[in-house]
């Protein structure tokens, strides 16, 4: 018997030791910020499970960097709460810390290290102990693509692999959160894609917190969405809820001799009409109905040479702009 | 930790020429001085042997190289200590430091350690020049032990300071401008304030001032093989206040204030 029990008995152990894994693994309450007058980030809240990955969205200046500089620390917020896998941040930092990476906007590089000394120094700095160390370095090198330029300076590669160094510190002591401030930006479209999808892979094991103003990349790698402007909240929902937001239910129409538009709005069922060009319309439907067979009818019956007719869909931009853009007015 | 950012000092001081070029000036100036004193000290040595208790070879030989390594740490230390934090910010490095596990005490105290192993080098490659003496003579170990003990405290307290002047600022040039002004102001205050104070019977100012001058402690006691425990403390002292004061202004710089 005895063996496969005693080995059943130590994994009960090892379990029980790391089992206090809280599902939770940021939590900030009510974070606020000012410099100065200005009132960078006001009353910030946001919650991130193990294995999600969260979008922070925003214009410029919408306070997304002071957000993140608080949740790594580099900030002291003037109020509010924040901690990481249950830690207090501002109470403990250095603990808390340990359970951090972060990839700030500018990566924090030494140019006259090589990459691999470079990572073994992010791993010293997180007190990873050497024989973790040596395999943790490697893996990081790994994963974030950098074997081909391992032993070479620092200053000395393009800034593609400069970023892919950048995430690699942030991840070599795996951390339970990756904070990564605009990862994506200032690389070619085929890196951007490839850091997009090591963000991906990221997020199946750590909870990855990302900020960026590129709109399409949350739709692809995030799940959950977080949009800021002028330092508030002003959107928080996954990504489907962000889809149907706002989306009503509208077509685009198009038509080779269109009528009036007081002509289109005038059929039953047509809540609003509005140009988007010449020849094409956005027919948004009143409640509780659905005109689309009314219009066929009508473009049919009166010639107005019907060219197109698709269900418009809300994009990201869509809501994006609706939100940051009304509060400007 | 703090051996961790020392040693990363350490090899940060050594892949810049700046340091390579101040270990090489550094024993030009002071192997030419040496081998001049022992020229002089070769020509005198019959009037000496005629004086009853002659100066030594220590004295007149090895205390002058001391003497010249305090004006050069003078010079050279703040240049050392200038990138220590201002270099970092500079790159935009500094965040990696403070994400980590760290403490401002450990970041501090590390860069310290990292800048008095390279000055315990610096000071430990010029005394193998003494030690050559041994080759044809004796020498006082006493003074030369004093006399190490001096040069490293007040090596200390300069780059206590130069790494305070490198918290201020994120441009490491403005930084060893500020370092400099700042040792050769506590200079001057060593140079006529101390003596002053006490001869007019006010002790306490006179300590303040004592304690802000490190060289004149030097010259005064270590440098004559006088192990003063005061000055002991005034350097340690020094140091101290600096290390806090640098401690304190990364704690600010996190608030944003």
């Amino acid at each position: 018997m005895r063996a496969s029990d005693i080995v059943a008995q130590c994994c009960d152990d090892a379990t029980i030791m790391t089992a206090p894994t809280p599902d939770i693994t940021v939590s900030a309450q009510g974070l606020s910020r000012n410099f100065g007058a200005r009132q960078a980030v006001n009353a910030i809240s946001l919650e991130l499970k193990r294995g999600e990955i969260l979008g922070l969205l925003g214009p410029n200046g919408a306070g997304k960097t002071t957000t993140m500089q608080m949740l790594t620390g580099n900030l002291a917020p003037h109020g509010g709460v924040i901690r990481i896998c249950g830690i207090d941040l501002i109470e403990q930092p250095t603990i808390a810390k340990a359970h951090l990476g972060y990839l700030p906007e500018h990566p924090p590089l030494y140019r006259e290290m090589t990459v691999r000394e470079y990572l073994d120094l992010a791993a010293q700095l997180h007190r990873v102990a050497m024989p973790r160390r040596r395999t943790a370095v490697a893996e990081a090198i790994e994963r974030c693509g950098l074997a081909g330029v391992a032993s070479r300076l620092i200053g000395a590669l393009s800034k593609g692999f400069q970023q892919r160094a950048g995430i690699a510190q942030a991840i070599v002591h795996a951390p339970d959160v990756v904070i990564l401030d605009e990862p994506t930006v200032g690389l070619d479209p085929n890196q951007i894609r490839e850091i997009r999808s090591l963000i991906r892979e990221l997020g199946q094991n750590y909870s990855v917190v990302l900020s960026t103003h590129i709109l399409p990349e949350v739709e692809g790698v995030c799940d959950r969405v977080q949009i800021m402007h002028h330092g508030n909240t002003v959107f928080s929902d996954t990504i489907a809820g962000l889809k149907q937001f706002h989306s009503g239910r509208s077509v685009l129409l198009g038509l080779r001799q269109p009528p009036e538009i007081s002509v289109l709005s005038a059929i039953a069922g047509v809540a609003r009409a509005e140009p988007v060009s010449a020849n094409i319309f956005r027919i948004g439907f009143a409640d509780d109905s659905d005109p689309t067979d009314a219009l066929v009818r009508h473009a049919v019956d009166n010639r107005w040479g019907l060219t197109q007719l698709t269900p418009a869909q809300t994009t990201i931009e869509d809501v994006f702009v609706q939100l940051t853009r009304t509060e400007d007015a | 930790m703090i051996l961790t950012i020392a040693v990363k000092e350490l090899r940060a001081l050594f892949a810049s020429p700046l340091a390579w070029i101040i270990l090489t000036l550094t024993q030009l100036i002071v192997s030419y001085g040496f081998l001049q004193r022992i020229d002089n000290f070769v020509e005198l040595q019959p009037q000496l042997a005629e004086i009853p208790n002659p100066p030594g070879v220590t004295a007149l030989v090895v205390t002058p190289v001391y003497l010249t390594i305090a004006d050069i740490l003078l010079f050279t230390v703040p240049l050392l200590a200038m990138r220590l934090i201002a270099e970092e910010r500079r790159n935009q490095t500094m965040v990696m430091l403070m994400s980590a596990p760290l403490s401002m005490i450990d970041i501090v105290l590390g860069k310290f350690c990292g800048l008095m192993l390279f000055l315990l080098l610096a000071v430990g490659i010029v005394t193998l020049m003494p030690f050559a003496l041994l080759l044809g003579g004796h020498l006082d170990f006493g003074l030369l032990a004093s006399l190490l003990l001096g040069i490293m405290l007040l090596a200390a307290s300069f780059a206590a300071v130069g790494l305070y002047a490198s918290t201020l600022t994120a441009q490491p040039i403005i930084a060893a401008l500020i370092g400099f002004g700042l040792l050769l102001l506590m200079l001057l205050v060593g140079e006529t304030a101390a003596d002053g104070l006490r001869d007019r019977g006010w002790p306490v100012p006179a300590a303040l001032a004592q304690v802000l001058s490190p060289l004149k402690n030097f010259i005064d006691t270590f440098a004559r093989g006088v192990f003063d425990s005061s000055c002991v403390a005034c350097s340690l002292l020094l140091t101290v206040a600096f290390l806090v004061l640098a401690i304190r202004r990364l704690d600010a710089a996190r608030l944003g204030d």
